[in-house]
This record gives structure tokens, C-alpha cells and sequence, in this order.
């Protein structure tokens, strides 16, 4: 599936939750599930900047796509980022510095989630495209 | 006793429709507003004070020889005259308005330190103080290399009086200490802290942003040497506050902020101040901000403090005695006396993940540190939940709340 397939999916899932009580039990369900972290990366060095939360990310490279993982204190971020892995874990560097993800707007958390939050899942999104951006550097110039 | 009680018991339902944003709703549902330690909302009446100046009265003040500005300046002398009353300072020119508590600590500490405080030399301020009374002085001890020195609390959140009174000594210059802690609710002993620095001729300077909408304070019997608050933590607008200094005090102090207002005669070669207050009131104030406060003051005493104060313990005892059944909830700040602030973790639950989920239910409260991470390192925690009660909270709010509390946990856990 392509980014924007997935990014539809989520936006249909979450057509279902009448109110946000909902909306948000279904990404704490999500976060919930989100699991296998290292724990040996659980430092400051992996950790994201700009959240209210404590929010930990690690990459690897197989194949030329680029895979995600990551951790918070927050049930609700794990949530959020577990959602944000399903849409651009696996993908290539392109794919994912080209990444609209419009379903953030879609589905309401934009404007639902306060500023400082908002800018926290707005951190993570940054951090990501980075990676993403730093192994299409590092491709180039081993090509 | 019982009796007078009963007959003065707060309308609530009354009360309540005296603010008009209690109407709202939040996310589908009845707003229920549960942060009234980080601000309070507006009754109507100061709403209408703020549009009436601005329909009727707006000018500069001080300065106009018109009609306009004549009255304009009145309503702000009036409104000062208000604050002295409501505190009960000797003189309406101890009363200096302010952008808010903050400022006015930041006042004392650059105008008062200026003169006050050298190398080596110590202030001393507690363990549960909001940022606004910590980052000031440290700011202030790093430029004059003085020293820092902080009154450690108990587990349940009170001042630790005995360590105290061993900090004071004859390198103290000032104590800065919160009546009321924004976080733990904890009512400080202020008159016995400024009792025992006068023993040893310590001025001493009390934060009262979150005594005033909440206790009566009466500076002349507590006698410190300064009282800061905000107005809006008691009805009033956003951006006016006070600073109450004893006249000897703030007649010595230098300027803080200098421009039009505050001088007496400028010329190129020397400028001379004007007499206090105007000499810490530069350029020109907020002065819908100062009429609002007075509209607040004259709500506040037609309600009347102790009944305020009686509906809101109301509140927190009935809030304290629900949420101790919840498992897994733990109190943060358990102090004896203190006013209706709750402050608690969850077991296995995220602090700020709860104020998401109760907010999804129209229900306001904070999550995090609340300005206070030094007391969050104390307590070896990221931060709490805290839910703050006012005079126009009701017994069925805390019954959404509760309700809301174990929704989310149970989401949650």
C-alpha cells in the first residue's frame, strides 16, 4: 500500500468513533499495542525534541526502505506514534520526505490537540522526514 | 454559629450565572471547569466594567487637563484605593500595579537586590515555590554571587519551620515565600515565617497569587515588608497585578522600569523620579486592567472571602473523599490546612493522558508540573493532575469529574 492508501484507511477507521472519547480510546488501543522498543536506546541521545512528553525514536535501513521504532511515557503519544509507523515504516526516502500525511487534519487531532501537543507530534513527523532524509544522503553518495 | 453559617451559604446556582462562559460546551459536552488555580473565570460584572471604560471613559491618565482624562485617571486612583482596602495596606501609595504576580517579584528582586543583596550574602525561598518566586532570585543570586537557600517540606507538603529557622542568619537578606502553593494547596504559615525573620530583621516578601481569591490577607497584621498577587487568579482581567511594599521599603528601591509616568523632571544631564507608586508604574498602565480588578474586588466582597473559602473546602472535601476510593490514585499534598486544590498521580496511567481524556468529556483540568519542577523532583514524579475548585464549582461537577477520572483510568490502565 502507498502512504496515501494507508493515510485513507486511518481516515476511514476513524470515521467510525462518534466523539473524541472514542476517537481517543481507539489511539490509546493502538498505543497500547505498540511494543518491542530496545530498551538499551532508551536514552537522551534517541530521544525527540519538542514533545510534552517523553518520546524515544530509533531507525533502521533494510532494503533501501527505512523502519521505525519508538516508545513514550504517554500512552495517547504511542498512540499517535504507532499511527505515524503504520504510514511510514517501511516505506523508501522519497515516499517518506514526500509524505503529506493529511489524515492528522482529516481525522481532527490537529486542531484537537493542544499547541504544545500539536507540536509534539509535529517534532516527531520532523524527526522522521529527517532520518529519512539523511539515509537519501548517505545513498547518494555510496552511489 | 452553625446557623449564621447555613443563612450566608453561597447561591451557587446563583453564583453561576454570573459567568457567562459557564454556558459552554466543550467537545459536545458541559464545560466543567476544574483549573481555577491557573486562572479564575470573569463574572459579568467585570466583563461590563472594562467595555463601559472603553464605551465612556478612555484616556490617558495623569496627563490630560480634559474632562476624559480627568476621570479616567480617577477610576484608577479609586481602583488603587480599592487594593489598599482589600488588603488592608496602611497607604494607597504602598499599592504599585503590576503586569501580574510575576512582575512584581521580578520587580523586587531587580530593584530591591539592586541595593540589598551582595556577594555571599543569601535569600531564602521554599521547596513547593511556583517559577515565578525561584527563577527571579536565582537570576538575581548569579549576578551578585549570593546564595540560594531552600526550606525542605514534609511528604504530606508542609514548610519544615525547624530547618527554616535554621537558614535564617546574618547573610539573609530576604525571605520569599508562597502563602498558598499552586501545586499542593498547602496553606503556609506565613505570619509565623515572617515572624521569626523580623526576630533577626529579615524583610520578607509572600506570594500571594493563590491566596487572594481564596483567604482573607490583611498585610498589616501579616507585616510583610512586600505582597505580591494576579488579578486574574481572582476574577479579574489577564495583565494587572499588584505589588504591596511598605512606603519605607519601595521609597528606597530603585526604579525597575524607567519612561514616561514614573519621572519627576527629565533633562539631558539628570532625570529625577516621581514619588511612589508612580515611580514603579512606567509609561502607561493597564488601566482596564486596574478597573477590572476593582469590579473583581467588589465581587468578591459581596460574596463575601469565608464563604468563598467555606464553598470551596466544601468542594474538596467531597473531591478528596471520592477520588481516595479510586484504586491507584495517590495524593500529592495531603497538608493539614489548604485550600481546594487537589493534586494526585495514577498508578499506571499518564498525567497528561488523563487531562486529554477528561477534556474529550468537556472537563478542564491541568496536567504536568504546573511551574513547579523542583517540588516534582521533591516527590520524584513527572508531574500530577491537579483539579483547582472556585466559588461557582458544584457538587455535580465533582460527580463528572469523578465519573470522567474513572472512564479515563479504566481506558487507560
Amino acid at each position: 500500500m502507498t502512504i496515501a492508501e494507508i493515510e485513507n484507511e486511518i481516515v476511514d477507521e476513524f470515521s467510525f468513533f462518534p466523539d473524541w472519547t472514542d476517537k481517543y480510546e481507539y489511539i490509546i488501543e493502538l498505543g497500547k499495542k505498540l511494543n518491542g522498543y530496545p530498551e538499551d536506546k532508551r536514552t537522551d541521545s534517541y530521544k525527540v525534541k519538542g514533545c510534552q512528553s517523553s518520546v524515544w525514536l530509533v531507525t533502521d535501513e533494510d532494503g533501501g526502505n527505512i523502519f521505525f521504532r519508538a516508545d513514550s511515557d504517554s500512552t495517547i503519544v504511542k498512540g499517535l506514534i504507532a499511527l505515524l509507523i503504520r504510514t511510514l515504516s517501511g516505506k523508501s526516502p522519497d515516499e517518506i520526505i514526500n509524505a503529506k500525511l493529511e489524515f492528522i487534519d482529516k481525522i481532527g487531532l490537529k486542531q484537537h490537540l493542544a499547541q504544545t501537543r500539536a507540536n509534539g507530534l509535529a517534532a516527531m513527523i520532523k524527526q522522521m522526514k529527517m532520518y529519512a532524509l539523511g539515509y537519501k544522503l548517505k545513498q547518494k553518495q555510496n552511489s | 454559629m452553625q446557623l449564621t453559617k447555613t443563612l450566608n451559604r453561597i447561591d451557587v446556582k446563583q453564583v453561576r450565572k454570573d459567568f457567562p462562559i459557564l454556558k459552554r460546551e466543550i467537545n459536545g459536552k458541559p464545560l466543567v471547569y476544574l483549573d481555577n488555580a491557573a486562572t479564575s473565570q470573569k463574572p459579568q460584572m467585570v466583563l461590563d466594567t472594562i467595555v463601559n471604560y472603553y464605551k465612556n471613559y478612555n484616556a490617558n491618565i495623569h496627563r490630560g487637563v480634559y474632562t476624559l482624562s480627568a476621570e479616567a485617571s480617577a477610576l484608577y486612583e479609586e481602583a488603587k484605593e480599592k487594593v489598599k482596602t482589600f488588603i488592608n495596606a496602611s497607604e494607597s501609595r504602598e499599592i504599585v500595579f503590576t503586569r501580574g504576580a510575576t512582575e512584581a517579584i521580578n520587580l523586587v528582586a531587580y530593584s530591591f537586590g539592586k541595593i540589598n543583596v551582595g556577594e555571599s550574602d543569601e535569600i531564602i525561598i521554599s521547596e513547593m515555590e511556583h517559577h515565578a518566586n525561584i527563577v527571579p532570585w536565582q537570576e538575581l543570586c548569579i549576578e551578585k554571587k549570593a546564595k540560594l537557600r531552600i526550606i525542605p517540606i514534609t511528604d504530606s507538603g508542609e514548610l519544615l519551620i525547624d530547618e527554616y529557622k535554621k537558614l535564617l542568619n546574618g547573610k539573609t537578606r530576604l525571605v520569599a515565600i508562597g502563602h498558598i502553593s499552586n501545586t499542593l494547596g498547602t496553606i503556609n504559615d506565613v505570619k509565623e515565617i515572617i515572624r521569626l525573620a523580623h526576630e533577626k530583621n529579615i524583610p520578607v516578601l509572600v506570594d500571594g497569587a493563590q491566596a487572594v481569591a481564596h483567604t482573607k490577607v490583611d498585610v498589616k497584621d501579616l507585616d510583610c515588608e512586600f505582597y505580591v498577587f494576579s488579578g486574574h487568579k481572582m476574577f479579574a482581567p489577564m495583565g494587572i497585578g499588584i505589588l504591596y511594599g511598605k512606603a519605607a521599603y519601595l521609597e528606597a528601591m530603585p526604579p525597575y522600569q524607567t519612561g514616561g509616568d514614573m519621572i519627576e523632571r527629565v533633562s539631558f544631564a539628570k532625570t529625577t523620579f516621581n514619588a511612589i507608586p508612580m515611580k514603579f508604574e512606567a509609561g502607561t498602565p493597564n488601566v482596564e486592567g486596574a478597573l477590572g480588578l476593582a469590579t473583581a474586588i467588589d465581587y468578591i466582597n459581596s460574596l463575601g472571602l469565608e464563604q468563598m473559602h467555606e464553598h470551596e473546602n466544601e468542594m474538596l472535601e467531597y473531591a478528596a473523599e471520592q477520588i481516595q476510593k479510586i484504586d491507584g490514585v495517590k495524593l500529592i499534598g495531603t497538608a493539614k490546612n489548604k485550600i481546594g486544590v487537589i493534586s494526585f498521580i495514577v498508578d499506571g496511567a499518564n498525567a497528561m493522558d488523563i487531562g486529554i481524556m477528561l477534556d474529550t468529556m468537556g472537563i478542564a483540568v491541568r496536567t504536568g508540573q504546573h511551574c513547579t519542577e523542583p517540588l516534582m523532583d521533591r516527590f520524584k514524579i513527572p508531574g500530577t493532575v491537579r483539579a483547582s475548585f472556585s466559588v461557582y464549582n458544584t457538587f455535580e461537577e465533582v460527580d463528572v469529574f469523578i465519573d470522567g477520572l474513572k472512564k479515563a483510568i479504566s481506558i487507560l490502565k
